[in-house]
Parts: C-alpha cells; sequence; structure tokens
C-alpha cells in the first residue's frame, strides 16, 4: 500500500464523516430552514472530500494518460457538485421562503 | 483495498435508508425534495465506488456524472414550481391569498 492509497483512504473517510453529520442535520433538526442548512454544508463537503479522495487513489495504477484523465473527470464532477448542490439549496430554500414556512422558535409549543 | 469500498458502500447504504425516513415521514414536500437530493448525492459516490471494485471506473463515471446533472435539474425545476405557486398546501389557499390581495 503506497503513500498515494493512504492519503485518498483518509480524504474518503473526512468524506464519509461528512456525510454522517448531513444525515444526523437533516433528521434531527426541528426545522425546514435548519435542516436546509445541515443538508447544503455538510453534503456538499461529504461529496467533494470523497471524490478528491478518489481522484488520489486512481492515481496509485500509473501516472499513463488513460489515468491522469480519470482523475481530472473525478475532479470534474467535484467542482460540478460544488457549484450545483449550494445553488440548488439555496433556490429551494427561497422557495419555501416564499411559500411562507414558518421558522421555528423557541417560545412556542412544538407543532409537528 | 476491495474490502474498504466495500465497507464505504455499505455504510453509505446505511444512510441512505437513515435519509429515507425524512423523505416518508416529511412535515412538507420540500422536505421531501431536498432528502431526495441528499439521497442522490450519496448515490454518486456509491456508483463511483461500485466502479472501482469493478475495475471499471471509465464505465461508471459517465454514469454518475449524468446522475449528477439529473439531480441539479430535478431540485431547479421543483424549487422554480413551488417559488411560482408561493403556496405548499394542495388546493385553494393560492385562490384565497390571491382574493386578499385585491
Amino acid at each position: 500500500m503506497s503513500i498515494l492509497s493512504i492519503i485518498g483512504i483518509i480524504f474518503i473517510i473526512g468524506g464519509l464523516f461528512f456525510f454522517f453529520t448531513a444525515t444526523v442535520g437533516l433528521i434531527r433538526m426541528p426545522d425546514y430552514y435548519c435542516r436546509m442548512q445541515t443538508t447544503g454544508k455538510g453534503d456538499t463537503l461529504g461529496a467533494v472530500l470523497s471524490l478528491i479522495g478518489l481522484s488520489i487513489y486512481n492515481l496509485d495504477g500509473g501516472l499513463s494518460l488513460p489515468n491522469v484523465l480519470l482523475s481530472i473527470k473525478l475532479l470534474f464532477i467535484g467542482f460540478f457538485i460544488f457549484v450545483a448542490n449550494p445553488t440548488a439549496t439555496h433556490a429551494i430554500t427561497k422557495a419555501g421562503f416564499e411559500c411562507s414556512i414558518d421558522p421555528w422558535v423557541k417560545r412556542k409549543e412544538v407543532k409537528e | 483495498m476491495i474490502n474498504f469500498f466495500i465497507f464505504i458502500g455499505m455504510i453509505l447504504g446505511f444512510l441512505i435508508m437513515v435519509c429515507l425516513y425524512r423523505a416518508i415521514t416529511g412535515p412538507t414536500v420540500l422536505d421531501r425534495i431536498i432528502s431526495v437530493s441528499v439521497i442522490g448525492t450519496k448515490t454518486i459516490i456509491i456508483l463511483l465506488l461500485i466502479g472501482f471494485i469493478y475495475q471499471r471506473v471509465d464505465m461508471f463515471i459517465d454514469i454518475s456524472m449524468g446522475y449528477a446533472i439529473l439531480n441539479f435539474i430535478g431540485t431547479i425545476v421543483a424549487s422554480k414550481f413551488f417559488y411560482s405557486r408561493k403556496s405548499i398546501v394542495p388546493g385553494s389557499k393560492q385562490l384565497a391569498d390571491k382574493e386578499v390581495s385585491q
């Protein structure tokens, strides 16, 4: 197991940690807007870290041209998710704000 | 190394099962939409892991790229629909709001 594999494994485990925090936030947060915040951040960071880890691990098989192109393609998917996922979260949060969903207030009784 | 990838894929599958709870019993429609979007992001990583397990990454990477683009477009279309509708309750709430504003 070379040094590139170990670096890739560390990145993938970091991405898995952020996926886990995004899922816990999606389940446990009390409000629509809080859920949007946790999923928009945690999911994007988890996916980007996992893709960086996979592209580093892919370079372990040798520095030939198809391998390098494959790693660049993986990084391109990561860049696309890095741009697109917060945009989608922002758009759907603004749609929810236009639909006048009530934010969670501490003093009120819990509705659902 | 293949065992490590299978282990990561199993953990991601378990997290997808947990996200499915929010997709089934979400209080509003938008919660369900964002939950499906989260599941799609995890599915991209699982597809790439399957490619690494079968040593065919060059085929699976195109599938995952198409999945990412479709996921983004689906969420954007749903949010545009609800942005112009201004109501998540099905039925006559939109008409009642129009009458009040007039």
